[in-house]
Parts: structure tokens; sequence; C-alpha cells
């Protein structure tokens, strides 16, 4: 005897089912759905490449078969890579005895290539800083005809294999982080932090802080260098996914990072060649401020995302970089294009004195954590400090969901324990940004828009759209 | 002179972020120059240094401890400030109102993230609805897309994706559905039942629904398709998946097709369906022919209310008696108190098939119609265009929509004409349509009454009686119900006529004997 056991049709189970609607583009329906019993949800709707044509046109043609599964393929590859990167802090050294290309007249800076004389206040005033410490001029006044003459290599971190927070800006003499990754082979570096509020990196250049780059020389480098010496590589991608469940989005919020790398050096510090003293100075500096790890996860962010730079055919974001000035992206499918818009606002929670408008608009490489998907993206991490995009622990939640709409993979590595241990959301896609509107969040620092005072407060921000409408567009014409 | 107060809690403990938006909400205080909450660490008591407000019990706080300062605008009251900030410092988060509400951003996560969604409306610009309907199909989902201007190739590509996943692919510019007794976009509310609609045409199918209900019926179904679905290039695919649905669903009884006459080919193809659903099938093809679908098997239906007649009949129901309107008597009445040279009804509708029925039953008394939707293209009158002679307007046609709300919506530009059509010594009647239910404006004949009244003055006060003709599309269950909406315009001595083919009777009376 047989029995028939047809599946019903899908018209069938929608017959045989509640009404549950998901309601796209007019709210006036929301209400009168939901008036007759039906659940019934209204999507924050937004139109693709928020309504820009070419936008939508390269969309399309990045969408054709035959390309898009060439792309899925290639974006699966370049995933994969940056997860499997395996980013070692491996020691700490002089920029100019490590970084590639650097020289003694070279000064790295953030984000997109930008002239001396386009530079905004605080990036200007990181560089007259600079040259005053590296003793290439007397004083602010004279660092400024320096830098104006032609005579300083003034290039991306990003092009040197390296990452700066805020201004970014990096010469010859200062410490920096070596960050191997151990499964691909690449290095990156990063500079050191200098902790406070008044720094270099926020376009401080009093006495007080070029003082402190010079201890941070003769004395902070050097001991970290030894330190590394003694306790072999730290595995950062361990301590990452640590801080993470620690409650550390690992950009804006640092504590638990900050204890975590330090509790690994700290055997290392104490067994250098240091005075007692000085170590004690190297441990109250590091104690003063949880952002001593900042600059730590983002070369070990740069590490794992250059190793999907050059995956052919994959429009998976591998650089986001600001000067300032301009936003400017890098995609794994077009190595060393940048593909850049203005730079945008930081809306967030000032210090007491300061006002919206004193603020210097977004900058600093430190985007690259939002690129490997922590920071602003693993926002659900970090609630305490929710506080910063103004909202409640469901809104964090919220931002990390938005960003899974626009990667590629969850990263089983670094996981995040309030979404049942989620993975962090991986691999900005061009394609996903420009389709649903969604652009990366971004947490990041404000600095002072003028030169010589520094960081003023915190809060989000987000990339051009425009930014990525040039990288779709260029996409397109390259794979399509 | 300003005041500063600062003040150190020993020992108390708030994360720098709270406290920075703590210090940018307290700035935000009424005679507060500046705030500031920070915990005792070097770095804020460097930033207060900057701002010269570092006094010696500040220098001596800890970085456990809590630093408050205020500078008090002159004649302020610097304790209550100092009260006020420590006030949003000890506020409380708003209770958690239970499962969060998660708003979605993309159909994709939506229907990822929803249990059991199983249905999108779209109604995005034309532009972009093709792309949010591929992806409402791809998740899985049925679409109901509201949206027009979206091009045959994207509707015919739409529609096979969804033939090919067994999903419905209503529309686009499909503005009504009754999925499971929920009424999608405009439709209105009627008792569940046994008779299953499928529709290329929005009021048309509201009529049949809001009839079917009058008989004592009630509605399985209502599949809506889209005005397009019948022609040539999109072949029907929704109207034939529509009836093997309602084929094959235990609920409906009696099916009921509405459509324009489809194309020839397509025709062909929907009545072989007829022939096949194993149910009775009423066919009404407005304005179309007889033969083709009485040799298929299928009940023919001359007009909307013929074809609720035949739904509830097959279905077995027998309704309440039903009042009915006698057109004739009421159209010689009406005539008797026509002035010299009116001649001419003009008709101003919100919807475009009870246009089309009252247009074809006056068409068919052999009178010359106007209309802005016209298929003889020398009758055809533009929007924006004088009436001449018997003359039919679908507000809601795009001509007249183009960057506006649909009439249902926003009666404003009717509103316009009414007005304007009092004031024409030919025009013997006014005949319009109030479309009720949900979508609709909330009280369409309320917003119109004025109107109606300014008309009636116009022709009163040049001595004539100007006929005004309304039907009320809608039900008892509908808010506002048939029966208010009806009573609003007796009041003001319209005539209300009961459906929309007694409509098209009564103008075709009065054109007829009016222009006699």
């Amino acid at each position: 005897m047989s029995t028939e056991n047809t599946e019903p049709t899908p018209a069938a189970r929608l017959f045989a089912s509640d009404l549950s609607v998901v309601n796209v583009g007019l709210a006036l329906f929301d209400a009168d759905i939901a008036a007759q019993g039906a659940q019934v949800s209204t999507l924050d709707w937004t139109p693709p490449g928020g309504g820009n044509a070419d936008a939508v046109r390269a969309l399309d043609a990045l969408e054709r078969a035959g390309v898009a599964e060439r792309i899925e393929a290639a974006n699966a590859e370049a995933v994969e890579r940056v997860m499997a990167a395996r980013p070692m802090l491996v020691g700490f050294d002089r920029a100019l005895d490590v970084v590639p290309g650097m020289t003694p007249t070279t000064i790295l800076h953030s984000g997109p290539p930008i002239a001396w004389e386009d530079m905004n206040g605080p990036m200007k005033g990181a560089v007259t800083g600079a040259i005053v410490f590296e003793g290439l001029a007397k004083d602010l006044e004279e660092a400024a005809e320096v830098a104006a003459s032609g005579r300083i290599t003034f290039k991306p971190c990003h092009e040197a294999d390296s990452v700066g927070s805020m201004a970014g800006v990096t010469s010859a003499s200062m410490y920096v982080h070596i960050v191997r990754n151990e499964t691909h082979g690449n290095t990156a570096f990063t500079n050191l932090s200098e902790q406070m509020a008044k720094i270099l990196r926020m376009g401080a250049n009093d006495q007080s802080v070029i003082d402190r780059l010079v201890w941070m020389r003769d004395v902070f480098g050097p001991m970290l260098k030894e330190a590394v010496e003694f306790t072999g590589p730290v595995d950062l991608r361990l301590l990452l996914s640590q801080a993470l469940h620690m409650g550390d989005e690992c950009h804006n919020r640092n504590g638990a990072g900050t204890l975590l790398l330090f509790q690994a050096l700290a055997p290392g510090l104490l067994r250098s060649s240091f005075t007692t003293e000085q170590k004690k100075e190297v441990f109250d500096f590091v104690a003063s401020s949880d952002y001593f790890s900042g600059p730590t996860w983002m070369a070990m962010a740069k590490a794992a995302l250059d190793a999907a730079n050059g995956v052919a055919d994959s429009t998976v974001v591998t650089t986001m970089a600001r000067n300032g000035v301009e936003f400017g992206i890098r995609v794994a499918g077009l190595p060393g294009q940048w593909f850049t818009g203005p730079a945008q606002r930081v809306v967030g929670p000032m210090f007491a004195g300061y006002k919206p408008e004193d603020s210097g608009l977004d900058i600093g490489d430190s985007a690259i954590t939002e690129t490997y998907g922590f920071g602003g993206f693993a926002m659900s991490a970090a609630p305490a400090i929710v506080a910063l995009v103004g909202g409640t622990v469901a809104d964090a939640m919220g931002y990390t969901r938005d960003m899974g709409e626009i990667t590629t993979a969850r990263n089983p590595n670094v996981t995040i324990p309030a979404l049942d241990f989620q993975g962090i959301p991986t691999g900005i896609d061009v394609r996903k940004v420009i389709d649903t509107g969604i652009l990366p969040v971004i947490n990041t620092a404000i600095a002072h828009r003028e030169a010589g005072i520094g960081m003023i407060g915190a809060g989000i921000t987000h990339p051009p759209a425009e930014a990525f409408t040039k990288a779709a567009t260029a996409l397109a014409a390259a794979l399509a | 002179m300003s005041t500063t107060t600062a003040v150190v809690r020993k020992n108390t403990y708030f994360d720098s972020v709270s406290l920075m938006s703590v210090s940018t909400k307290a700035n935000g205080l009424d005679g507060v120059e500046q705030a500031f909450t920070a915990m005792g660490t070097e770095m804020n008591k460097g930033v207060l240094e900057n701002l010269g407000l570092l006094t010696d019990e500040l220098r001596a706080a800890e970085s456990g401890d809590l630093m408050i300062v205020v500078v008090a605008a002159d004649g302020s009251d610097t304790e209550a400030l100092l009260a006020e900030v420590e006030d949003l410092l000890t506020r409380k988060a708003p209770a958690s109102a239970g499962a969060a509400e998660v708003t979605y951003r993309t159909v994709a996560s939506a229907a990822a993230g929803i249990e059991g969604a199983n249905l999108a409306v779209i109604a995005v610009n034309g532009a972009y609805a093709a792309r949010e309907a591929r992806k409402a199909l791809e998740s899985g989902l049925h679409v109901m897309m509201f949206s027009d201007n979206v091009a045959v190739e994207d509707e015919i590509a739409l529609k096979n994706l969804a033939h090919d996943k067994g999903l419905f692919m209503m529309g686009p510019d499909c503005g009504t559905a009754i999925i499971n007794n929920v009424a999608l976009c405009f439709g209105n509310k009627v008792r569940p039942g046994s008779v299953g609609i499928v529709a290329a045409s929005g009021t048309g199918s509201q009529e049949v629904s809001v009839r079917v209900h009058a008989l004592g019926g009630g509605v399985s179904q209502l599949i809506g398709t889209g005005g397009r679905d019948l022609s040539e290039r999109v072949g029907g695919i929704m109207m034939v998946d529509g009836i093997r649905a309602l084929a094959a669903d235990p609920a409906t009884d009696v099916i009921v097709l509405v459509s324009k006459p489809p194309a020839a080919s397509v025709e062909k193809k929907v009545l072989a369906e007829v022939a096949a659903a194993g149910k009775p099938v009423v066919v009404w093809f407005i304005d179309g022919s007889e033969e083709a679908v009485t040799a298929a098997g299928g009940h023919f239906a001359a007009d909307s209310l013929q074809a609720a007649r035949k739904a509830v009949e097959l279905a077995g129901i027998t309704g309440p008696a039903v009042e009915e309107f006698d057109a004739g008597a009421a159209a010689a009445e009406v005539v008797a108190r026509l002035a010299e040279g009116q001649k001419y009804v003009r008709g101003l509708f919100c919807g475009g098939t009870l246009c089309d029925e009252t247009m074809y039953a006056v068409r068919d008394a052999g009178l010359d119609v106007w209309s802005n939707i016209q298929k003889d293209p020398g009758f055809r009158l533009p929007a924006g265009s004088a009436s001449r002679g018997h003359t039919f307007l679908d507000f809601g046609d795009d001509d007249f929509t183009n960057g506006r709300p649909h009439p249902m919506i926003d009666p404003a530009l009717r509103i316009e004409r009414i007005v304007e059509e009092a004031g024409d010594p030919e025009v013997a009647a006014i005949v319009l349509d109030f479309v009720l239910g949900f979508g609709s404006h909330e009280d369409p004949v309320g917003t119109t009454l004025p109107a109606l009244r300014e008309a009636r003055r116009i022709a009163r006060e040049a001595g004539r009686h100007l006929e005004i003709v309304a039907y009320v599309l809608g039900t008892d269950l509908d808010t506002p119900s048939v029966v208010a909406q009806s009573d609003a315009l007796r009041a003001a001595g319209v005539t209300v006529t009961l459906s929309s083919t007694e409509t098209g009777r009564f103008a075709r009376e009065i054109a007829k004997k009016a222009q006699a």
C-alpha cells in the first residue's frame, strides 16, 4: 500500500499559516496590517547606493550571471585569508630600521595620500611636531617651512605596511610595533600609544608632547623591544578575542585588551635592562590610559587584512582610512587603488568646554579595526560604551546586526558572547554596502580641528557613500 | 560673573564614556556655562588644567574619585545646577520594554530573522522595486508589489522566478489582495468565506469582494496579479498560478476571475485553467465576450454584480434579500427636473474599474463617451482638458497621479473638478465613487461634502437641478462603514447607488433620457 506524501506547495503553506508581512517602502500599510491581527515588520529601508544611479548601474553589472559567481568565490577566498591570518606581536623597533621605505626625512600619515598644504589642522600640528622631534627644525615655525620645502617625503602609512591612529604621523626614530602574520608571512607596523589627550597624533605639539616622544624613543620603546625578546611572540588574535569577551570592542574601549597585553608583556618588561625607576615609569605610563593596546589591535587587523590584498575579482574592502580631509577605501581585487570621498563629522560626547564646531573631521587609520570586524562592528561586545552611540544596549546589538548585512562572513575566531558567540562580521563587501544602503559604522575619537590642542571627544561616524560608489564603478569596469 | 563649583566624590566610579555623555548633557542645562564630569585621572586633570579649572581640591582627586565641575552663568543657582548634574549621573535607563522590537534594514535579513515571515509588500520607487522583489522571492517570501513603473522585462523575470519557486508574484502595480482574511494595501473588510478571487484589477476585485460580502458570502483569498499580467508579453503567469492555488485550496469552493479582456493567446491559456480547475469558475472580463468563457465551462459574468451573484449562488449561499435600485424610474425622476440644455453625465472616479463599468454602460446605450482611459483614441481626453459630452475620468490613472498620491488617499484633485463641472450648464449629473477600506482616505465622503454643497449651490443659483450620484464601495465592517458614509451623502441630497453595476445603469438611463 502506498501513501501519498506530497510536500505542500508554498501557496498551500501560505494559506495554512498566519500571515507575517515584511513591509517595504510605505509605512502607512503597517498599521492597517497590524490592525487586522497579522504580523508585520516594516523595514528601515533605504534605496541602494543612497539612490545614486551610478552605484546601482555598477551593482547591476557586478550581479550579472558569471560575474557574480567569480566574485563570490574570490570573496570567500579573501575573507578566508583574513580569518586564517595569525598576527603575532614579534617585536618593537625604530621605524627607520624596520618600516619598508622609511628614511630620516620620511613622514608617514594616516588615510589616503595628501599633500602638506592640503592637510587639516591636527595633521599639520602632528607633522610639525614630528619634524621638531626628529631635529629637522628648531621650532614649530621652522618645521612648517621644512614641511613645505619639499624635503620631507609624505606617504600614507598604508603604503608602508603600516597604520597610524588619528594623524598617524610616524617619523624615523619613533618606535613601532612589529606584527607578523604567521599564516601568510606579511608584516604590519604601527607606532606606540602616547596615552593622554594632548598628544601628537591628535595634533598637539608643545614641548610636553615632544618630551614625551623623546622618552618613548629612549625608554618606552626600547624597553618594549627587550620585553618581547624575552617573552617571545604574542598571539594578538587570541588576546583580541579574549578582550571582546571581556567587554572591549578594541577601538574606543581597550580596558580589557590593555590588561591582557600588559599581562603578556610584564614579565619581559621586568627582565629588561632598564632601572627599576624606569620600569615604574613605564608601568605608570601604561596604567595612565586604557588606550595602550589600541594601536596594537590596529596593527593586528592590518596584518590580517593585507593578506587579502590582490585576491583577483574580490569586492572585499581591505582598508578604510581617513586623513582628516578625505576618507579612502581600498579593495582586495584592485590592489593599490584608493577610492575616496570627503571625511565626515564624528558625532558623540565631547570633553567639557568643547562644542561640535570645534571638531576636526574624521581622521586616522584606526578604521582598520572595523575593516577587520571589531570596533563599531563589535559594538554588541561592549555594552559599557553604548553612551558613545547615544543609545541603549539594544542599539548596540543593532549595530552589529546591521554590519552583518554588509559583510561576507562571521569570523569564528573572534566571537561575541551576547550574540550567542556569533563571530564578528568580517569582510565588508562593496556590493552589499551599495545594495543595502548601509554604511559601515566606525567608533572613533574626535581631535580638535586646530593644530596644537588634541583630543576633545569620541563618537561614531560613517564613510562617505561616494567612496563605495567609486569602488563599485571601478570594480564593474574591471570585472564585468 | 560666572561662578565655578568643583566637587570631588571620593571613591565613586563611572566609566569614561558615560561621564562624557553626562558632561555633554550637563552642558545643555539652562544656566550652565560649562560642566565637566570625569574621574580624577591624570589625563582628565590635564584637560581641566588646560581649561583653567583645576583647583587644589581637584588636583588632589585620584583616579577612583569622581570630579564634578560646574561653571554657572551669572545669577544661576549653583547648588541647584550641581544637583541637576548629579541627577543626570544617577538617572536610570528606561525599563526595557520586554523583547526589543527589531528593525530590519533589508528584506533578506527580515526574512531570515522573523520566524514565519511569508509575504513581502513592496511599495518602493519603481526604479528599486524589482531588486527588492527579487530578494524577497530569493528569500522564500511571496510578494505583493504595489510599486508601478516597473519594466515589463523585470515583471516577466520576477514572475518566472516566482513561478519556479511556487511563490506568488502579485504585481507590479497590484493594489489589492486579501490573504488569509487580511486585506493588503487597498482592500475591504469582508467576511471569511468560500469565494476565491484572482484579479488583475484592484477596484474591480474590491467591488466583487464587497458585493460577495453584501450578498451573504465571504472571501477565502483575493489574489492580485497586477494590471499587465494578462498582456501578451507577461502571458498571465500569475493568474494561472493563482487559479491553480485556489483550485487546490480546500477552503475555496468557487473561483472568480476579474480582469480586462486578456490578449487572445493569454485568454486561451487562462480558459484552459478554468476548464481544469475542478470547481466552478466565474469569469468577469470587463467588457469581454461570453462565448469563449462558456465554451471553456466557465460561468460568464457581464458585470461585477453578476459576478458576485453567480459566485455566491454557486457557493450555495442564500444571503439576505438585497435591496435593488430601480435605475429607470429614478432616472425618469431626475430628468424631469432638468433644465433645457442639461444633457450630459460627468463621471469623476477614483477606481479605474468603477470608471470602466459606468463608462461602458453608457457607451453600450449607443452614446459617445469621452475619457482619459478610453480605448478608442478618438475619444481620449487627456488630463487637464475640459470635459466634453459624456465624460468619465479615472483620477487614479497615471496621467492624474503623476507625482501625487492616489485619489483614494488624496481626493483634492477630484474635489476641484466637481466644482468645475457644476458650473457647466450642459451637465445633468455628476457621478462619483467613494472607495472605503484599508489604505483609503479615512473619511472620503466627509472631505468631499463641502465641494458637493458648493456644486449644488452653483447649479441652484443658475436655476438648474444638478443630480449628484454616488456609489460607496465598502462594507458594514469597514471603518468608516458604508452605512455611515452613505447616510452622510443622502443627507446632503446625493443619490446613493448600491453597486458599481447599478451606478452604470443609472448613469446610462440619465444619459439616454437627458440627451433624448
